[in-house]
């Protein structure tokens, strides 16, 4: 394997080493700074002398090898088997709103199957006019539009409901992320059915084994909800749907079917397994919310964070994060150092999209005292970010699904960071 | 519905991005023949809309389920491992980590034959018969007293079943609940007097160990940690190991990759394979059987092994071909392989695994 991965200590005996491993980071570079003149200045390097490597050297690129460790991971423990199982995009390590296919999180009920264009079918049936089946090369043709949006699964932060958990945004909320969809409204393709006008449901269902469907109010499916087969605009991944998927813009994950083959037009909910069993949210005199679809405004803190510590020591520092909501544009975020006394409004890197993710900074200076840092963020209906404290009031600590409190990380002199929580 | 409220600021946004007017249809795809919808439709509803002909019960599903469910979910629908629990958990969904079952918590039956019968079992789905489903569905209703072991199941029968947890949902009201005390002016300053820290990550320490470890980035920041003679990539343990396999036919390889899909539900194999729901297959062919370290094997498999009986190609296809019937009792509920040339490429695949 690579060296990078030889070289790795576990992160425990880093942190262990605490204090004294943080230091010396900061010292040498402090060193070569203000010391000896920089040999990677003035002594030519193999680089500035040598070839680099040619065209078509790797036809489809794939990141530098330096950036090895940016990577989907998952949590072992929290599934039976990989391939019914979930992993987290890293979004403490990227930046912009763009998440790249390749590091952008999984989600499979079946494993992710492959199915070709040729092999591609999508059948519309139900309460239509008359049933269709269209292959890829039809959706082609079809108008299509471009849209960024993101996708959350509903048990994003689902591990924190009762406490600190996982350590690192990766762990705690990369189970997100933002892509630019290419693909035809799905309204096009039903009004080229004839929906009837007893229907007043879609049921959407996938090609894989677990035959993922879901119940959609046709009111959402005709407004904007997509059947596209680009994303960030190359053709989608295997573990993302190929050929085509779903988009349903601001809405649990889980509805936005991938491999999706069939749209049926029906007149109440199917209730289907992924509608009752699951991505359902207990509350604590135990009912449970069912159809809880929209994931409501949300934010955190990719940077400082557990994985991504201050290395830097005292002075300017970037607090950067991701802020989004199911149910408009982000307006405005707020981030606040200790715990939530006082909090500033962070810089938007680009005014709020949409149902998209927003990045967000503040540009701050570190005098290296502890931290408790949190990020709030604000839509355009004027929805707050709640606390962790405020979301438990009304749901208790069982509902596994759709838990958008505040994050707090707890940043130490040493520049390293832990999940915690506040009062 | 409020959760289609239009709001100013979106509407602006939506007016601005061009989207198609299309006055009328295209006249693209064809017309799906009713074959066609009969094979993908097999959708079921809680009023019983889109169950098919046929019966089953819990007496003939108990063997079905022992066969085909018992080693993901155990015997009595208890679950093994991660894997879901089915029965039982009653009265304990307003209490810390609640157990929700078929029994404890789901609302309807037909749920449960629309799952069994698209996506069950774990990686051989659609291979019951309609009879089959509705028995094993009697069985696992049964093992949760909602029905007698003699009732019937049937599309006539199944929407009678009451499911304990039927009135216990209620649909999303965060709209009428929650947003009118999370839509308000955020506090800036002076919001609290004190702040504590009440809850620790590290204490529960359950965060995986590769995790983007500063520690990776630290050794990359020091000039010596790469030098720049370091080959560009070196090659993965999975192709370095390529020389070994190479003599196999490739064609036979990639087959047996795929018949190993209908496996890799309960067995792992590759780097870091671990013991799953059946053990890890590094190394299977020519091992002796039942030898993996830490998994526990059936009784049968115990003794067979006492006995000596080694995993050549040999036994290992004979085993395949009907492993309860070579091995009476294992707990491999897989019905095998039909094929020879399946047998012969999944064999020729698991020997490119070394120990």
């Amino acid at each position: 394997m690579s060296e990078t991965e030889e070289k790795t200590t576990s992160r425990r005996a880093f942190l262990g080493a605490g204090l004294a491993a943080g230091g010396a980071v900061a010292t040498a570079g402090l060193a070569r700074a203000q010391g000896a003149p920089d040999p990677l200045i003035t002594e030519v390097q193999p680089w500035a002398r040598e070839l680099g490597a040619g065209v078509d050297a790797t036809p489809y690129g794939l990141p530098i090898r330096f950036e090895a460790d940016v990577v989907r991971r998952n949590v072992s423990w929290l599934t039976a088997d990989p391939i019914s199982s979930i992993n987290f995009t890293p979004i403490h390590a990227l930046d912009g709103t763009i998440t790249p296919q390749g590091c952008a999180f999984e989600r499979h009920h079946s494993g992710a199957i492959e199915v070709s264009k040729d092999d591609y079918r999508l059948m519309i049936n139900g309460l239509v006019d008359q049933p269709l089946i269209f292959t890829y090369a039809d959706l082609e043709r079809f108008p299509r539009v471009t849209r960024t949006y993101f996708l959350e699964c509903a048990a994003n932060t689902g591990m924190e409901w009762a406490g600190s958990q996982l350590n690192g945004s990766q762990f705690t909320h990369g189970m997100i992320h933002n892509m630019e969809y290419t693909g035809v409204p799905l309204r096009t393709l039903l009004e080229e059915a004839g929906v009837k006008p007893e229907g007043k449901w879609i049921y959407v269902e996938g090609a894989d084994a677990s035959s993922n469907g879901r119940s959609i109010p046709l009111e959402k499916a005709m407004d904007d909800c997509l059947v596209a087969f680009k994303a960030n605009g190359e053709a989608l991944r295997m573990e993302h749907g190929y050929p085509v998927r779903l988009v349903v813009p601001g809405w649990e994950g889980n509805m936005w079917v991938k491999w999706l083959r069939r749209v049926e037009i029906g007149d109440q909910p199917w209730e289907s397994r992924e509608e009752t069993s699951k991505y359902t949210d207990t509350l604590e005199d135990g009912t449970s919310r069912k159809f809880t679809w929209v994931m409501d405004a949300k934010s955190v803190i990719t940077a400082p964070s557990p994985q991504m510590p201050i290395t830097h020591g005292t002075g300017p520092l970037v607090i950067t994060g991701l802020a989004w909501s199911g149910r408009g544009p982000i307006t405005r975020v707020d981030v606040t150092v200790d715990g939530g006394k006082t909090w500033r409004e962070a810089r938007l890197a680009a005014p709020g999209q949409d149902k998209a993710l927003t990045r967000f900074y503040l540009d701050h200076v570190w005098d290296g005292s502890e931290m408790l840092l949190q990020s709030r963020a604000m839509d355009a209906t004027g929805y707050v970010q709640p606390t962790k404290d405020e979301l438990r009031a009304f749901r208790g600590v069982n509902s596994i699904y759709h838990n958008n409190c505040i994050q707090t990380w707890w940043v130490r002199t040493s520049g390293e960071a832990e999940n915690v929580e506040v009062s | 519905m409020s959760k289609f409220r239009k709001f100013a600021a979106p509407a602006l946004a939506a007016a601005l991005l061009a989207s198609p007017a299309l006055a009328e249809k295209l006249g693209l795809g064809r017309a799906a023949l009713p074959e066609e919808v009969a094979a993908w439709d097999h959708d079921v509803r809680p009023d019983g809309l889109g169950l098919p002909e046929g019966s089953g019960d819990a007496l003939t599903g108990e063997e079905l389920f022992s066969e085909n469910c018992a080693v993901c979910h155990g015997e009595f629908g208890e679950g093994v491992g991660r894997w879901p629990v089915l029965a039982g958990g009653f009265n304990t969904l307003n209490r810390a980590d609640p157990v929700k079952t078929v029994g404890s918590y789901w609302p309807y039956a037909s749920t449960v034959w629309d799952y069994v019968h698209r996506s069950m079992p774990f990686g051989n789905a659609q291979t019951l018969s309609n009879d089959e489903v509705y028995a094993i569905v009697a069985y696992i209703l049964y093992s949760n007293d909602l029905i007698e072991d003699d009732f019937v199941l049937s599309k006539d029968t199944l929407a009678e079943v009451q499911m304990t947890n039927a009135d216990g949902f209620i649909e999303d009201d965060r709209d009428t609940l929650e947003l009118p005390a999370f839509i308000r002016e955020p506090c800036m300053e002076n919001c609290k007097e004190s702040v504590e820290i009440t809850a620790h990550a590290t204490v529960l320490d359950v965060t995986p160990e590769d995790s983007g470890d500063p520690a990776t980035e630290v050794a990359q920041a020091e000039p010596e940690a790469a030098p720049a003679e370091a080959p560009v990539a070196e090659a993965p343990a999975a192709e370095a190991a390529e020389p070994e396999t190479a003599a196999a036919d490739p064609a036979m390889l990639e087959a047996g990759a795929k018949v190993f899909k209908k496996c890799a539900a309960c067995h792992k194999v590759g780097d870091g394979a671990k013991n799953a729901t059946g053990p890890m297959l590094n190394g299977i062919v020519g091992r002796a059987a039942g030898s993996v370290e830490g998994f526990k094997y059936s009784n049968p498999m115990t003794g067979a092994a006492d006995a000596g009986l080694i995993w050549t190609p040999e036994t290992m296809a004979e085993f395949l071909a009907n492993p309860k019937g070579y091995m009476k009792g294992t707990k491999m509920s897989f019905a095998g392989l039909k094929k020879q040339e399946e047998i012969d490429a999944v064999i020729a695949y698991l020997g490119t695994f070394g120990g």
